[in-house]
């Protein structure tokens, strides 16, 4: 297993290399250096001396792959995309345009992010794994009809009118909670509530739909016959036979997504006015500060292999059949 | 002897499709205590149903509509869904087909015969532990005490059956539902899962309502026996009366489809037509229409039972009184037309089609960091053989032997890693692919399984086309221009008809036809390109008898008018000593004996051979054979056992043969077997 685990790690690397190369193409395939310094320097001071100088603060006055006035290796090295890159392999972020350090960005911004993300994540796999077993359990009956004829509503709608709708009614009409915005103390809570919650909403038509689907897959399985056969109630064989089958898939599905909590959401950061990363990566993208949209991406990308990496070792604590190789 | 179960008039209702399936249709029948009641009959004729009504675990679409079910004078569908438990899995247990999918995967063994210890008698524990250890024992598996612990996936085939069968005996049950126990298994396997049952239910004293398709289970096993068709009993006797004397026509049919030794010149019985759909109003007798002694009555008024002899009764109007002088000399199954035996294999059978010399497939196993190659699974290990010219090679051994992988690899569908394939006197091994794809024509593969071999989105005649197109073979010279020539076309409808299915069905898809006529798709799909030699792999071990009877025919007939070859690949022994001239048995990827099939099927040399046969039951109203008991299961091909291969198992084994593998002995020009026994001398 712990040789499975250092090839896994060690096929991240190509992988990671080929996100910051792709990354950085399309980055620069709408953009130049020069824009860039436009952008932030501002339509009034604009000078062409200005721009060269923003260009050679920040390291941008290279060429962006191939420098042809070098020799050798150099040709490859003195770059834009390889100084850039090689920092960031080392986990130096470097400065966003507006001359804050990255790193400490992202540690500071991370806390906000899980605290919305953390709570839907768990609430909802309980909540949805919950309806999902009720409905397994009325299988064929109006509840399991109804219930279906809901998840299908709840998908068909956008996110974005969950959040627009929940603002508009908990917080503008009946004043339960602010409409948005973020504390770092405990009463972050009542700023908390209502994103969570709306979270939680937005995600359950999918989900309640899916774990419903797998439980009446195992459901149909000839294990759960001789269950039945063995003279076990309804109960006990929904429970102890079906559920343990049906949280391989569940769990599975699952641990995929936990390191990428980390990275918060990307819309209902905004609309909350949560400090957290999603909005960062949001903000930066409307910015196009590169620096921070490439080291959220390559963030990103790392906790996902890092999801995967999990996935593969959760397989082998829930299904006695799996042993990694 | 007492009355344990009685079921009367029973009538189960399926709710599939538009309409409604009477799938089981006035069942009536009693069981004694002790004794083991056989339910024979095709598949879909509600054998299955009558048992999952009996525990009242029919599918959701299914429901009881009327009957009774009593057990010790309580009548089962009666009860409240609650007290029903208390009956299932204690005073009633069920095993079933597959123990592969019928065991909870994630659940230890040990748990799921707990489960019922405790649910029933309330035992927890260290009792609960102490019981479930004593139930593994009795059921035969061995390190018992270490095993429970293990969960399904860790089991052979055959130990999870005695998995299945301790967890329907935890709870000591009046009586036990077997549904197809042994049908999964190998027959060597199935000999001990049977023994098992016997033995248990001497010493336990429970009846067995045993539902299976193999006359020879029955003969084995029953002391009663039920024939079923379309929804009813037709036919109920004593084993010894019923293998006697069978009397309904449907019976006979059933005995004059088997293949055996004696019917090799003719072509075996079929019964025309296919069963009836369950959904239709039913007026005559159900068998009527595929029957050959109906006449008038049958088509208009329903059969009662007749009595033939005391306890022997039979839905049939041969039997009614008044007809009495139709029956019952009348009876006879009308057997297949004699056919013309091959004029080519008595005097080319020396010319050879195909010679393989030590042929061997391994698959590497990959290990560490850099996937090292740290073994091999031997799964084909120097296999030599030949098929005659218009003569059948069967190759015979129970499943994981390797012969599946024999016949890719003489097709070169996995490259083999040594050995040669000569076909015509052409190398086929390290063929260029061009060379290669140009010959394939000539041999063809028909495969197992006919519901997941044929692409289910394309019609018939793209089906059997593709290939011709592929392999650019064509029957008659096509003009140019004339693009999916008509010539092209008239070719599929003759292909059809050859195979027996009218020209008309090349328009429809694989879903649209039964299993049978799926099989001859596949043979007219292969025939297509004018092969030379067909790979026949186990074309016929998922099929019905009276079906298999159909595929068997058109093989052979097609041989006859072709002159085709064949490697017969099966684990059947009946089919084996039918179709088969020349016949090779293989154990662990090798070949321990081969021969013509008189020399092999007639005097066995090899003890696996003789186990082999021996295992096989015999239809027949007598129990007389001597079971050579093979213990443990096949051994895995990545780790063979030292020396010769099977000297685990073997019950004749000797020092020697842990140490050398074998050279062959020869007891005649064809007949050899690689066995210390006869290298000794």
């Amino acid at each position: 297993m712990l040789n499975y685990i250092i090839r896994r790690i060690l096929y991240a690397i190509p992988i990671l290399v080929g996100v910051n190369l792709i990354t950085f193409t399309l980055f620069f395939v709408v953009n130049t250096p020069d824009d860039m310094a436009r952008m932030q320097l501002g339509i009034k001071r604009v000078t062409p001396e200005a721009i060269e100088k923003w260009k050679h603060e920040r390291g941008y006055d290279k060429p962006l792959m191939l420098n042809d006035s070098e020799e050798g290796s150099g040709k490859f090295t003195h770059t834009i995309f390889f100084e850039k890159s090689v920092a960031m392999f080392a986990f130096d972020f470097g400065r966003a345009d507006d001359g804050r350090d990255i790193a400490h960005e992202i540690k500071s911004r991370m806390l906000p992010s899980l605290a919305i993300a953390l709570p839907v994540f768990l609430l909802g796999l309980i909540v949805y794994i919950t309806f999902a077993l009720v409905m397994a359990f009325f299988r064929a009956t109006y509840v399991d009809f109804w219930g279906v004829v809901l998840c299908v509503a709840l998908m068909s709608i956008s996110s974005l009118f969950y959040i627009i709708g929940g603002q508009f009614l908990i917080s503008k009409l009946w004043h339960l909670v602010p409409i948005s915005g973020y504390s770092s103390g405990l009463d972050a809570g009542k700023f908390l509530v209502l994103p969570v919650i709306i979270g939680i909403i937005s995600g359950a038509g999918a989900s309640t739909r899916w774990y419903r689907t797998i439980f009446l897959e195992e459901m149909s399985k000839d294990y759960v016959r001789t269950a039945r056969a063995k003279g076990l109630p309804e109960s006990i064989v929904l429970f102890r036979h079906v559920l343990r089958n049906a949280m391989i898939p569940i769990l599975t599905g699952a641990v995929v997504v936990i390191p990428l909590l980390f990275l918060g959401s990307l819309i209902a950061e905004s609309f909350f006015g949560i400090p957290g990363l999603g909005s960062y990566t949001i903000d930066a993208i409307s910015s196009q500060d590169f620096a921070v949209v490439r080291a959220m991406v390559f963030l990103g990308s790392l906790l996902y292999i890092v999801g995967l990496i999990l996935t593969d070792i959760s397989y082998t604590l829930v299904d006695p059949r799996i042993r990694l190789e | 002897m007492n009355l344990l179960l009685q079921i009367k008039n029973l009538q189960t209702l399926l709710h599939t499709g538009p309409a409604p399936v009477m799938a089981v249709d006035g069942l009536s029948l009693q069981i004694m205590q002790g004794e083991t009641f056989a339910l024979l009959g095709e598949s879909g004729c509600g054998k299955s149903m009558t048992a999952l009504s009996v525990m009242r675990l029919l599918p959701e679409t299914g429901e009881i509509i009327a009957g009774s079910i009593r057990i010790g004078g309580e009548d089962l569908l009666l009860l409240p869904e609650a007290d029903m438990r208390n009956v299932r899995g204690k005073r009633i247990s069920m095993i079933f087909q597959e123990p592969m999918l019928s065991l909870n995967p994630v659940m230890t063994v040990a748990e799921q015969i707990g489960e019922v210890l405790r649910r029933h008698f309330n035992l927890r524990g260290v009792a609960q532990h102490q019981r479930v250890l004593e139930i593994l024992n009795q059921v035969g598996i061995p390190d018992a005490d270490r095993r429970m612990e293990e969960y399904p996936f860790q089991f052979s085939g055959g130990m999870k059956q005695r998995v299945m069968i301790a967890m329907a005996l935890a709870g000591e049950p009046e009586l036990l539902i077997a549904d197809e126990p042994t049908t999964a298994l190998d027959v060597t396997i199935q000999a001990q899962v049977l023994d098992l049952m016997r033995d248990l239910q001497k010493r336990s004293g429970m009846s067995i309502l045993l539902i299976t398709h193999d006359l020879g289970v029955v003969a084995e096993m029953a002391h009663k026996v039920a024939v079923m068709y379309a929804g009813q009993i037709i036919e109920m006797a004593t084993r010894e009366e019923f293998f006697h004397n069978p009397s309904h026509p449907y019976s006979h049919k059933l005995f004059a489809s088997l293949p055996a030794k004696n019917k090799r010149d003719r072509g075996l019985a079929v019964i025309s037509g296919t069963v009836p759909p369950l959904s239709r109003e039913f007026i005559g007798c159900r068998f009527a229409d595929r029957c050959d002694h109906a006449w008038d009555l049958c088509r208009t008024t329903m059969p009662g039972w007749s009595e033939v002899t005391s306890g022997h009764q039979v839905k049939c109007h041969l039997f009614d009184q008044d007809n009495g002088s139709r029956a019952p000399s009348s009876v006879k199954a009308v057997e297949g037309t004699p056919q013309r035996a091959s004029v080519l294999q008595s005097d080319c059978s020396i010319l050879e089609l195909l010679r393989v010399t030590d042929l061997k497939v391994y698959f590497p196993i990959q290990k560490g960091l850099m996937k090292r190659v740290v073994g091999h699974v031997k799964a084909v290990d120097g296999v030599s053989l030949t098929i005659p010219r218009g003569g059948t090679l069967a190759l015979v051994g129970e499943s994981g032997c390797g012969k599946t992988t024999v016949g890719k690899g003489i097709l070169q569908l996995i490259r083999p890693t040594a050995g040669s394939v000569l076909y015509d006197g052409l190398e086929l091994v390290g063929l260029e692919r061009r060379q290669l794809r140009e010959k394939r024509a000539e041999f063809q593969i028909i495969f197992q399984d006919p519901y997941s071999s044929l692409n289910p989105r394309m019609r018939i005649v793209d089906i059997i086309e593709e290939g011709m197109n592929a392999l650019n073979v064509r029957g008659k010279p096509v003009s140019a221009g004339d693009k999916p020539s008509s010539s092209e076309r008239w070719e599929v409808d003759a292909l059809l008809q050859r195979v027996g299915l009218p020209p008309e069905t090349k328009w429809r898809y694989p879903h649209e036809f039964s299993g049978g006529q799926r099989q001859r798709i596949a043979i007219a799909r292969a025939l297509a390109v004018n092969p030379r030699l067909l790979i026949c792999d186990e074309p016929t071990s998922a099929l019905d008898v009276s079906v298999q009877a159909q595929i068997l025919n058109l093989l052979k007939e097609l041989q006859n008018g072709l002159g085709l070859s064949y490697l017969f690949i099966t684990h059947n022994i009946s089919v084996v000593e039918y179709l088969a001239d020349e016949v090779a048995v293989m154990y662990l990827g090798r070949i321990v004996e081969r021969g013509s099939m008189d020399e092999v099927m007639g005097s066995p040399q090899h003890p696996y051979t003789q186990a082999l046969l021996s295992a096989v039951p015999v239809i027949g109203p007598d129990l007389k054979r001597e079971v050579i008991r093979l213990h443990g299961d096949l051994p895995s091909p990545a780790n063979p056992p030292a020396g010769c291969h099977f000297h685990p198992r073997c019950p004749k084994v000797m020092p020697v043969c842990h140490e050398i593998y074998p050279e062959a002995s020869s007891f005649s020009f064809t007949h050899t077997a690689h066995c210390h026994l006869y290298t000794q001398k």
